[in-house]
């Protein structure tokens, strides 16, 4: 009789699983601005993901290679269809395109240095070529999309693999954002925009429709570059599997994937955490297309969305992958979400800035505000200060060396003298619901669900 | 002077591009006629010298794409994404042209006698575009930059989400699309649409033409344009 009272005054107190704080204030705000949120980065929900799945490493029924004393290869070869010039790399984890109005020139600059140190390449993005990233940069990819924002033949010559980009993981079906704050005078000459716009780009690509509209497209890009260029085709992961057989018949000599997980600077995050598929499931998928038209090893694979660290990029490749991109882990380790930023060569605190816009270190997704408090995703000449090219440079170059001894410890675990070698049978998976969408046996048993 | 001939019934159109893509020093080699094109997509894709190219016959898709400082006449119609992303240069079709004429273009002009598909000057960012027809629904779609001057009709949606382009119509307009709006002419904008008319070779009375330009009203997110974005 007692106990009702007390349960009740107990349970009043507790927070609703449908109308948490987040969501009461989501509701808050879109009732006192009448605009969505946009903010940067990518997925922050929970998602099946590579962390579900355990390798099987060598023992008695197969035998592991010796750490750091046998050969594990890295070498990577993109671009072996079509192009009489395909793109060599010492090590298949690449940097993923990210947009000089996105990111400051300094950071550009720092990536094309570490890609060129580590000898991996780097990816222009929804802005153009710079200078600063044409000339650190050794193996640079340049992108073609729907904006066509600084887009000239050119530039389109001077690089050495061209990727169309239908979409990308953050927001597939839908065009770029860049808002005002980052339209900077520079930013904006590139992209033919008044100063200070908040740019939207268009999702859809001006000048076809559809994939055999693409398939022609390809083929004028071909025609402009002599043939010579790897042309690779970037899609956002929703209907993966026909998405990749549509990017191979239009004649793509690379396919990218990028699943839901993967970042952008500035995009509503109803699109982030709402649009397209877990990059887990999203790999799989393609695979299974490149292995239904016997395009394995004829059309490459990259996959990308959420590659953080040297165990991501085994489990992508042992599912089929021939090499990933990474975006945010990158910005990462340059500094983003750091409690400091370093000039001339000593640490300096950034807690203030962070205060500024709102956000903590740990918490920070505030790109579209081109307010970053450690200098990466700004055009605030000041702000870009805070990240030197140099200091850039070595932190990534010291995170891909990381990320590959990582691959290889693995690789060689599992008897590998190639990282290429690895192979689905080399996985299982912790969870149902990772081992429904890899496609792998669930751990200690033989079952696959769905098969 | 003999000119440079192709037949595209015998030769490879990867021929053809070659050779109007290596460095031409001869004068004879400045003027180039391409026969029997009969759709071939990718004809003169990517020039970046002062040649004459001229293709007898109806061309696919981007024909002369990406063109800087050659003058390429189409004596035919052309197909989707004639002149895309033109840097410089002339494009000049004497027929009609398909979707997506002069897509993204930053520089140049390209001349249509005849009516042009949908999407043309679509993200045009600072070419001229002259039509003798009319246009197609979705013109000069985000239109950054640059001129188009419309001497027929447009279709719905004309100028939808301009930034700075321009745009002069002598005929009707279907509806403007979002953020478009009408402009008194000036004297200025007279003497532009005089100039591009001269250039095309069209004989239209400038005064004829109504202004369509941004309102500028999207430029910056506004939780009361609503859906409008």
């Amino acid at each position: 009789m007692d106990m009702k009272p007390v349960q009740f005054k107990r349970r009043s107190t507790e927070e609703s699983a449908g109308f948490d704080r987040s969501v009461i204030d989501y509701i808050q705000n879109a009732a006192a601005h009448g605009l969505y949120e946009i903010r940067g980065l990518g997925a922050k929900r929970r998602v099946p993901h590579f962390d579900d799945l355990l390798f099987l490493a060598g023992s008695l029924s197969r035998y592991p290679l010796e750490g750091y004393r046998e050969k594990c290869s890295t070498k990577t070869l993109l671009g072996t269809r079509f192009a009489k010039k395909p793109v060599e790399l010492e090590i298949p984890i690449t940097i993923a395109g990210m947009s000089f109005g996105a990111l400051s020139a300094n950071v550009k600059e720092a990536l094309g240095r570490a890609a060129t140190e580590m000898g991996t390449s780097t990816t222009t993005g929804d802005g153009g070529m710079t200078q600063e990233e044409r000339g650190s940069s050794k193996t640079l990819v340049y992108q073609c999309l729907p904006s066509r924002y600084g887009f000239n033949p050119d530039d389109l010559r001077k690089a050495d693999a061209i990727e169309v980009v239908i979409g990308q993981g953050a927001k597939p079906g839908g065009g770029g954002m860049l808002l005002g704050q980052k339209v900077n005078p520079r930013v904006a000459k590139m992209r033919t925009l008044p100063q200070g716009v908040d740019q939207r780009s268009a999702c859809r690509h001006p000048d076809w429709t559809g994939p055999d509209d693409l398939a022609i497209k390809i083929l004028e890009l071909r025609e402009m570059t002599d043939w010579e260029k790897p042309v690779y085709v970037k899609v956002g992961a929703t209907r993966t599997f026909h998405d990749v057989k549509l990017a191979v018949h239009s004649g793509a000599d690379v396919v990218v994937v990028d699943g839901m997980q993967g970042g952008t600077a500035a995009t509503q995050t109803c699109f982030i955490e709402h649009v397209g598929i877990p990059t887990l499931a999203a790999v799989r998928q393609a695979v299974e297309a490149l292995e239904d038209l016997n395009m394995k090893g004829t059309v490459q694979l990259i996959v990308s969305g959420g590659i953080r660290t040297g165990a991501d990029v085994a489990k992508a490749l042992a599912m089929g992958a021939d090499a990933v991109a990474i975006g945010q882990g990158v910005l990462f380790a340059l500094g983003c979400n750091s409690e400091t930023y370093v000039r001339n060569g000593q640490h300096h605190s950034a807690l203030d800035a962070y205060d500024a816009i709102g956000t903590a270190p740990g918490y920070c997704h505030h790109c579209h505000t081109g307010k970053c408090p450690v200098g990466v995703t700004t055009q605030d000449a000041e702000l870009e200060q805070r990240l030197e090219p140099a200091v850039g440079a070595k932190r990534v170059r010291n995170y891909l060396k990381t990320l590959n001894m990582e691959l290889t410890t693995i690789a060689r675990a599992c008897g590998k003298q190639n990282v290429h070698h690895l192979e689905r049978e080399d996985l299982v998976a912790l969870t149902l619901e990772a081992a429904a969408m890899a496609g792998v046996p669930l751990a200690g048993t033989n079952w696959v669900p769905g098969r | 002077m003999e000119r440079v001939s192709f037949d595209l019934a015998s030769t490879p159109l990867r021929e053809v591009n070659q050779f109007l893509y290596q460095k031409l020093q001869a004068e004879d080699e400045r003027h180039v006629e391409v026969h029997n094109p009969d759709g071939a997509h990718n004809i003169a894709v990517g020039l970046d010298q002062p040649v004459t190219v001229e293709i007898h016959g109806h061309a696919g898709y981007y024909a002369a794409g990406m063109n800087k400082k050659a003058h390429v006449i189409v004596h035919g119609s052309a197909g989707t994404g004639v002149a895309e992303n033109m840097m410089s240069g002339v494009v000049h079709v004497k027929g009609f042209a398909s979707n997506g004429a002069g897509a993204t273009a930053h520089g140049g002009l390209l001349v249509i006698d005849g009516d042009a598909g949908l999407r043309c000057g679509i993200s045009l960012k600072g070419a001229d575009i002259v039509v003798g027809g009319s246009v197609g629904s979705f013109s000069g779609f985000m239109a950054q930059a640059g001129r188009m001057v419309i001497c027929g009709n447009a279709g719905d949606a004309l100028g939808d989400s301009l930034y700075e382009a321009v745009i002069y119509i002598r005929g009707e307009v279907k509806s403007l699309g979002a953020d478009a709006q009408f402009e008194p002419m000036t004297d200025e904008d007279r003497a532009t649409v005089a100039d591009l008319l001269r250039q095309a070779g069209l004989q239209h009375d400038p005064a004829s033409f109504k202004r369509i330009a941004s309102a500028r009203s999207l430029y910056h997110w506004n939780a009361d344009a609503n859906q409008e974005y």
